[in-house]
């Protein structure tokens, strides 16, 4: 470890101190406002070390940790949700009894453990930087433990976390036994080279079915919907957006190694996958009556879309799966903030019926409501709409009809469920209490920026596109196969240069 | 610039209403009658401005243009331009916009700043989608308007509102999606011939396809502008989303929704598919007519008095269809004369029966009946655009049907037949609604309040506009000659298909 080393690891070293800062604060004095304000000042403070390291990198740090734009970008991303997540946690744990510092404590664990993850380069730390993150999930899920609820999710996503985990390991080792060697890129090339070894497709099965897992897709979904239900609501915000970005980059980072893209049978899988997750996603939903549950079906539907964009491949893929990224986890971490604003001391406000009304009794919030949900369901001015496009027309540049026919249907029949939270919140006939709670100041100021975020770049996307189009692309790309960047920039000039096009039509 | 201005100010007005409903109920209808009046002035000074324009014999079709690039990943521009057929379709939004604040007057009264933000959004939204020469951006548009139909269904709307409204953003949503995949094919075909990504409607024009990939593309637009239309087997969502709907919604609903598809087909379809279209002439001759005859059926069987105007569209509509589909000048001018008429006339009778339900709280004709004695004047207006509506001669409707029959009669003279035996059903109806509701004995004992000044004055202008259109007709179909002319150029001459058949 050289000292330039140490600079580039910045963030991830900041944010393991604060951690263990807030951690030393709480043995001093138990203190909620001030373990949630160091929280958000070390989460900060990371968030402007990867604005700072930016001039360092691309570089390898040891053989486990790769930190380039594209690690840098998604530690951008991340961060800054986690300190939403801060931000919504203190008000809604500010009602509850008990010690809630702790919280935090495992917040900022989950969120280092989510970074080594969009940095990790080797099996190994992405092994790590995963149990780093379960680990604190645990805990996180059950942190409420005198309701049952919780208990029960967090009982259940430690079981299965655990049999997911132990099915990557096991994967990790037989394609360790296979090519003695676990850096993805050396995974990838060996792989390509020779294909059929006889371990490494095992390897690679149980490797999916793990991560499959942990994104919650079909058939690996089933408990998504419990533990949604029961985690409290800003801890379901973050397993829904932080964690689940984290472990799609690494998703992202693995496949987009040259070599792997010859694997027609690895795509057919995600295709398969895809479908599932869309129907089932937006199938299930349509049972529910509870908002975290259809919410939590929701994701499921997300991800398959993301997943056909995914299987597009090229380089418009990676950008539409970054772009559909950042609009899922704008608009998610906004949906589950109305969510906490709106949760009692007793319990979430998940029923639809807490929902009944709530345009005539707290505009505002059901404003921010229905401006998330119309995301969602990708309607025009928001940023759900251009990410589905971005996808749309990943999907077409790949002449994956048959898949975008499924999307497009599948999106039609999740319009139904959207609508029927929408339904609710403008209902005349409600006969719902009006909840008393005021919403705490910088809860409101927090959904307000979200939502900001999301008209403005639903509006006018360029700077976003821009910057994802510069930085979210995996620098092994880069390095490997100039055409992808080359592609990119041919794309970039060609549409803006009218002249150019009324010449190549002459 | 006056084209930007034309889609911000109900925008911005809408904005205004939603913030000013805090202080006063009043100071949101007052904001929503400027933006529409001052829309509509900026109108009629771009049609006055398009009349020198087409008289200086002008080189482009487009009067107006605005271009500014917007996502330059995709090639996305904000690309506004308006020619004759979109100015005349901005003037009945402005026309209608403005007839529909003034309709919902005293009709609305709760949430009045959100029903205007609605009101002034999906205005905006329906003038975007006329105004559009960039397809990312019709698109937009063409969602963009949809939510606050949504929303005015699904709160002020009547009983069965909700089922109404879901039902509606169901079908127009799936059919848009499919759209947007069609478009996503076309731009990405473009792209292989030319090397150049653009959502242009100016390059896309020239789109090298094969016919196969033709047909699929061509597909995906016509689902979406045919559920829009709407053509008969995707019609079910009209009479449920028209009669739940508070009175503005119906007016906007049958005004100018429906126009977007027909729009659509004219600017869309027809110049950037030709030959697939020019394949699918025969169904579409035989949808339109089956349309006629099936809205003129339905609607003598209603007894709600909205579901049957509702009907009377899906008939209407018909012949619209019939008219693009004719291939040649008179069926065009037909289906632009129908659209605009049909416009003015159904968006008056729905106003008339908005007025009437919020008096006698029923659409029921069957409870209605000798209204003549206690509302001559409310009776008289009805009876003059039902009388419209029936295609009286000397009256708006007459003049486009009659051109669409015109037009039809030179493709084939057993669909015309079929056609007129369409107007003589719509006799048949119109003359059936007023007799049942204005005619007969005041069973029920109706007292009811005449037309009141203001809605006298929402009237009488759309009167005078139906007179004026049967009676003098040719401004508009001036105005709509050049685009007219370049459109049948892009579909390919008519006489090229003549010499074929």
């Amino acid at each position: 470890m050289t000292r330039a080393d140490c600079i580039t690891l910045l963030p991830l070293i900041l944010i393991a101190g604060t951690s263990m800062l807030v951690m030393l604060a709480i043995a001093f004095t138990r203190n909620h406002t001030l373990a949630a304000r160091l929280t958000v000042a070390g989460l900060l403070a990371a968030f402007m070390s990867v604005l700072a390291v930016t001039p360092y990198v691309p570089r390898h740090v040891t053989a486990l940790l790769i930190m380039d734009r594209y690690a840098l970008f998604y530690m951008g991303v991340i961060i800054a949700s986690a300190v939403t997540v801060a931000v919504l946690s203190y008000s809604y744990f500010e009602q509850q009894e008990g010690h809630c510092e702790e919280l935090y404590v495992l917040l900022s664990i989950a969120t280092l453990g989510c970074l080594v993850l969009v940095a990790s380069s080797h099996l190994m730390s992405s092994f790590l930087g995963l149990e780093i993150l379960s680990v604190s999930l645990y805990a996180m899920i059950a942190y409420l433990k005198e309701r049952k609820q919780s208990l029960e999710a967090g009982i259940k996503y430690l079981v299965l976390g655990a049999a997911s985990s132990a099915f990557l390991l096991f994967g990790m080792a037989l394609i360790y036994a296979e090519l003695g060697t676990m850096e993805f890129s050396q995974v990838a090339a060996a792989s390509a080279v020779q294909s059929r070894l006889a371990l490494l497709l095992p390897g690679i099965v149980l490797i999916i079915t793990g991560i499959g897992f942990k994104l919650a897709v079909v058939p690996f979904h089933l408990w998504t919907p419990d533990v949604y239900e029961g985690a409290p609501a800003p801890v379901t915000a973050f397993i829904a957006t932080v964690s689940k970005t984290a472990i799609f980059a690494l998703l992202l980072r693995v496949l987009h190694q040259p070599g792997v893209h010859q694997s027609r049978t690895l795509f057919a899988v995600f295709a398969i996958i895809a479908v599932a997750s869309m129907l089932a996603g937006n199938l299930l939903a349509l049972l529910q009556t509870n908002v975290k549950r259809i919410l939590a079906y929701s994701s499921i539907a997300h991800f398959g879309y993301m997943l056909v964009a995914f299987v597009a491949g090229g380089t418009m893929a990676v950008e539409a799966v970054t772009f559909y990224l950042v609009a899922y986890t704008v608009t998610t971490l906004g949906a589950f903030g109305v969510v906490t604003v709106l949760s009692g001391s007793s319990r979430d406000a998940d029923r639809l019926d807490d929902y009944q009304g709530l345009f005539w009794r707290r505009p505002l919030m059901a404003g921010i409501f229905t401006v998330m949900l119309l995301s969602l369901a990708g309607i025009p001015a928001t940023m759900g709409f251009l990410a589905k496009f971005y996808v749309l027309a990943a999907g077409a540049s790949a002449t994956q009809w048959s898949l975008i026919l499924i999307l497009v249907t599948t999106s039609t029949i999740g319009l139904y469920y959207y609508l029927r939270i929408l339904v609710a919140l403008y209902s005349t006939s409600s006969e719902g209490e009006p909840s008393v709670q005021p919403v705490a100041r910088v809860s409101g100021f927090v959904l307000a920026v979200l939502t900001a975020f999301l008209l403005w770049f639903g509006l006018y996307p360029a700077p976003l596109l821009d910057m994802i189009q510069r930085h979210a692309v995996p620098s092994v790309a880069e390095i490997l196969t100039p055409e992808s960047g080359k592609l990119s920039l041919h794309i970039g000039s060609g549409g803006v240069s009218l002249p150019a096009s009324g010449e190549a039509r002459r | 610039m006056m084209l930007v201005w034309l889609i911000v100010i109900p925008l911005v007005a809408g904005m205004l209403a939603w913030l000013t409903a805090r202080w006063s109920t009043q100071l949101p209808r007052w904001i929503s009658l400027a933006a529409a009046v001052l829309d509509l002035v900026l109108t009629l000074v771009l049609w006055m401005r398009s009349g020198s324009a087409v008289a200086a014999g002008a080189a482009t079709v487009w009067f107006a243009e605005v271009d500014w690039t917007w996502v330059p990943r995709f090639g996305i521009h904000f690309h506004l331009g308006v020619d004759g057929l979109s100015l005349l379709m901005l003037g009945l939004t402005c026309v209608l916009g403005l007839m529909s604040v003034l309709c919902s007057w005293t009709e609305i009264r709760e949430q009045v700043g959100f029903f205007h933000f609605n009101l002034m959004w999906m205005l905006a939204g329906i003038a975007g989608v006329f105004l559009a020469l960039d397809l990312f951006l019709f698109y937009f548009a063409w969602e963009l308007m949809l939510i606050p139909m949504y929303f005015l269904i699904a709160i002020w709307g009547h009983e069965r509102r909700i089922y109404a409204a879901i039902k509606f953003l169901l079908f127009t949503q799936l059919s848009g999606l499919l759209m947007l995949i069609a478009i996503l094919a076309l731009y990405f075909m473009h792209y292989q011939t030319t090397g150049v990504y653009t959502f242009q409607y100016g390059d896309l024009l020239g789109a090298q396809l094969t016919p196969e990939a033709e047909r699929w593309i061509m597909l995906g637009f016509v689902l979406a502008f045919a559920v829009k239309l709407p053509v008969v087997p995707l019609h079910t969502w009209l009479s449920d989303a028209h009669s739940e709907a508070p009175t503005a919604g119906s007016v906007i609903l049958a005004g100018l929704l429906l126009k977007t598809g027909a729009y659509g087909l004219l600017r869309f379809v027809l110049p950037l598919f030709p030959h697939a279209a020019h394949e699918v002439t025969p169904v579409a001759l035989v949808l339109a007519v089956l349309g006629i005859a099936y809205g003129a059926v339905m609607a003598f069987a209603q007894t709600d008095l909205k579901r049957l105007v509702a009907y009377t569209s899906v008939s209407h509509l018909g012949f619209v269809l019939l008219g693009i589909f004719s291939w040649n000048p008179f069926g065009l001018q037909g289906a632009v004369m129908t659209m605009i008429c049909h416009g003015l006339s159904t968006g008056a009778l729905f106003i008339l029966v908005g007025a009437l339900q919020e008096r006698t709280h029923t659409r029921d004709m069957d409870r209605m009946g000798g209204l003549w004695i206690t509302v001559p004047r409310f009776s008289g207006a009805a009876l003059f655009f039902a009388l419209a509506s029936l295609g009286l001669p000397g009256l708006g409707d007459f003049v486009g049907e009659f051109l669409v029959l015109l037009g039809a009669y030179q493709l084939s003279v057993g669909i015309t037949v079929v056609a007129a035996l369409g107007i003589l059903a719509s006799t048949l109806y119109a003359l059936r609604m007023v007799q049942r509701v204005f005619h007969g004995e005041n069973t029920q004992r109706w007292q009811l309040q005449d037309l009141s000044p203001r809605e006298a004055l929402i009237i009488a202008p759309m009167i005078a506009a139906l007179l004026w259109l049967g009676l003098y007709p040719q401004p508009i179909l001036n105005t709509f000659a050049p685009a007219m002319h370049n459109l049948l150029r892009e579909a390919n001459l008519p006489a090229v298909v003549w010499q074929k058949r």
